[in-house]
């Protein structure tokens, strides 16, 4: 018994000193949103500033209407994307569960086929910028991630297919319901476990996209909070020079650059930092169905 | 034919279901398949909308792919393509192997999560983020390993973002930093899954812990490191756009080492405008990637009828 208990201790030890690799990162952006700009320029980003300030914060506070307007476009892509893309997917989910569904082998099909091959960036960029003339509008930020492919569609449809007995459906049918009660007063609510972990993944992807917006949103007042911080990556003046609001004559030397940067971010992770352990069962409940077939 | 009709109007709500679904999928999925055309065309601005473009722009057949396999670059993406994906499937798979053992050791269920959430974080936060957070280490003036880790070990500080020498390097660390708890979670799922038995006789007959992972753990887990590598190897021509744009602040001097074929293709769209070979290298990625998937898939359910896509 004597060995396993070391065993533990060794465990623990590795386990803790890899956990703090993977925090270590973070912990050095939040000190360094805390720093004072001089400190940075002299000792470098640390992890115990020689000096605090909120400055970078109070900074952001004035350019309140800026960083509002981003979060607000984040979180409205957020909502109606998450929601409109779970209905979507739903919907063409269960037809395809339903084992008495005309050509049902080759919907599935079809579903099936965009996981395999996909045309690309050029192509589906040419799509929604010259077909649907999608450049510089919200729903560019929405549309594209929908479903992306039909990956979702049938994680979905084997939950349906396995979780919703069928002589349910059946008796209701036979009762009269229509077939959409069925799917919102019958499926839908035995379905809840599929459709939170694929909510949240939803969640998660629009919250996360910046890509879209880099490719389609050329407009900074329709930056997501993820492109106003791309932009702010590359060119640390881009706040300043696009500033909507706030006290714009402020010299440009007394910006605290170096933090506001690290501000930003922190600014954007604590959203999801704040849900994730109120939802890591759902989420790690999603990465392990959608990899090895759920 | 009335037998149709009456089928149709039977099942007319499940096609109503279906319809927005698959009007989407037309639109983002298989109008852009047939827009792989474009690779094949000289395309004129100066026609309207996209069915004006690809229509009225000229057939050149395959002089979009000379070009492209003319100069040097098709080959320098497609080796840094696949040797990071190459690096990145060996190295996720064994770190996160290692890593699920050891999570699994872990008698505390309470602890083991806490864990287990620390290591998936990282993969929870978008790619600008993380461009962010190597940012703030590899800054050449306040960046905390030029500022505090070389001074150590008395070094120099190193301009990171213009040295394309180390960035095969960083990138493969930072990948790993933020999928390695993905792919944990993955094989922690599988060990779970292993029946106590096996460890029980085993530890009856006094197999070491050591012994224990090579004998049971591993072969047992062995279908899952299979199939998990496989699809990877399927999507190698892939590769995570985001890591690759991002982390090296799409800076010039890194190109040689940190190009890959997602970036080429976006560069050439959006910052040269040289469509026709930005099109034609998208569809010598997705007609390999297509392959791949095939060749791959088909390997797969020859081992494991169960486990493959289709």
């Amino acid at each position: 018994m004597k060995t396993n208990q070391m065993n533990q201790t060794v465990v623990h030890i590795l386990l803790i000193l890899l956990s703090a690799a993977c925090l270590f990162p973070f912990l050095l952006l939040f000190m360094a949103s805390f720093t004072d700009e001089q400190a940075i320029v002299q000792h470098g980003y640390s992890f115990w500033p020689s000096q605090f300030s909120v400055d970078a914060y109070s900074y952001l506070w004035n350019q309140a209407s800026t960083m509002a307007r981003s979060y607000g476009i984040t979180v409205l892509i957020t909502i109606i994307g998450t929601v409109a893309g779970l209905l979507i997917s739903a919907l063409l989910a269960y037809p395809l569960s339903r084992k008495d569904m005309p050509i049902r082998g080759l919907l599935a099909f079809l579903v099936f086929f965009t996981l395999l091959f996909n045309g690309g960036l050029v192509p589906t960029y040419l799509v929604y910028t010259e077909l649907f003339n999608m450049k510089n509008t919200l729903l560019a930020l929405i549309v594209p991630g929908l479903l992306t492919n039909g990956f979702f569609v049938l994680l979905i449809r084997s939950f349906f297919s396995t979780s919703i007995p069928v002589p349910i459906i059946e008796s209701a049918y036979i009762d009269g319901a229509t077939e959409f009660k069925i799917f919102y007063r019958i499926v839908l609510p035995l379905s809840l476990p599929i459709l939170a972990t694929i909510g949240l993944m939803l969640t998660i992807s629009y919250w996360n996209d910046w890509f879209n917006g880099l490719i389609y949103i050329t407009e900074p007042s329709l930056y997501s909070i993820q492109n106003l911080l791309n932009r702010m990556l590359s060119n640390i003046q881009f706040l300043q020079q696009n500033s909507l609001g706030g006290n714009s004559s402020q010299a440009a030397a007394t910006i605290p650059m170096n933090s506001v940067r690290m501000a930003m971010a922190v600014i954007g992770i604590v959203p999801i930092l704040c849900i994730y352990p109120f939802f890591q069962k759902y989420f790690v409940k999603g990465l392990t169905i959608g990899a090895v077939k759920g | 034919m009335s037998d149709a009709f009456k089928k149709l109007k039977r099942y007319r709500a499940l096609f109503l279901m279906i319809l927005p679904g698959m009007a989407y999928l037309i639109i983002n999925n298989y109008l852009p398949m047939l827009g792989v055309v474009i690779a094949f065309k000289d395309i004129d601005y100066s026609h309207r909308g996209l069915f004006g473009l690809i229509y009225y722009s000229d057939w050149i057949g395959l002089k979009n792919f000379e070009y492209l396999f003319k100069t040097n670059d098709a080959l320098v993406i497609t080796r840094n393509t696949l040797l990071y994906n190459g690096g990145f499937i060996l190295l996720n798979t064994t770190v996160a192997i290692g890593l699920a053992i050891l999570l699994n050791e872990v008698r505390n269920r309470l602890a083991s999560r806490f864990y287990q959430s620390l290591i998936l974080l990282p993969y929870l936060i978008s790619m600008v983020i993380v461009g962010y957070l190597v940012l703030s280490l590899l800054n050449v003036e306040n960046g905390f390993v030029n500022k505090v880790v070389l001074p150590m070990f008395g070094i120099d500080p190193i301009s990171w973002y213009s040295e394309a020498k180390y960035w095969p390097y960083i990138l493969t660390i930072v990948n790993l930093w933020k999928n390695i708890g993905y792919f944990c979670i993955i094989y922690l799922a599988s060990i779970i899954g292993i029946d106590h038995e096996y460890y029980e006789a085993a530890t009856i007959d006094g197999a070491s812990k050591w012994q224990q992972i090579r004998s049971i753990t591993i072969p047992l887990i062995a279908p899952t490191i299979t199939v998990m590598t496989l699809l990877a190897i399927g999507r190698i021509f892939y590769s995570d756009f985001g890591l690759f744009y991002q982390v090296p602040l799409n800076s010039g001097p890194l190109q040689p080492t940190t190009d890959v074929i997602d970036t080429y293709v976006y560069r050439g769209l959006m910052t040269l405008g040289d469509i026709g070979m930005s099109s034609a290298a998208g569809f010598y990625q997705a007609l390999v990637g297509f392959i791949l998937v095939l060749v791959s898939n088909y390997i797969v359910s020859r081992r494991d009828r169960d486990s493959a896509l289709f």
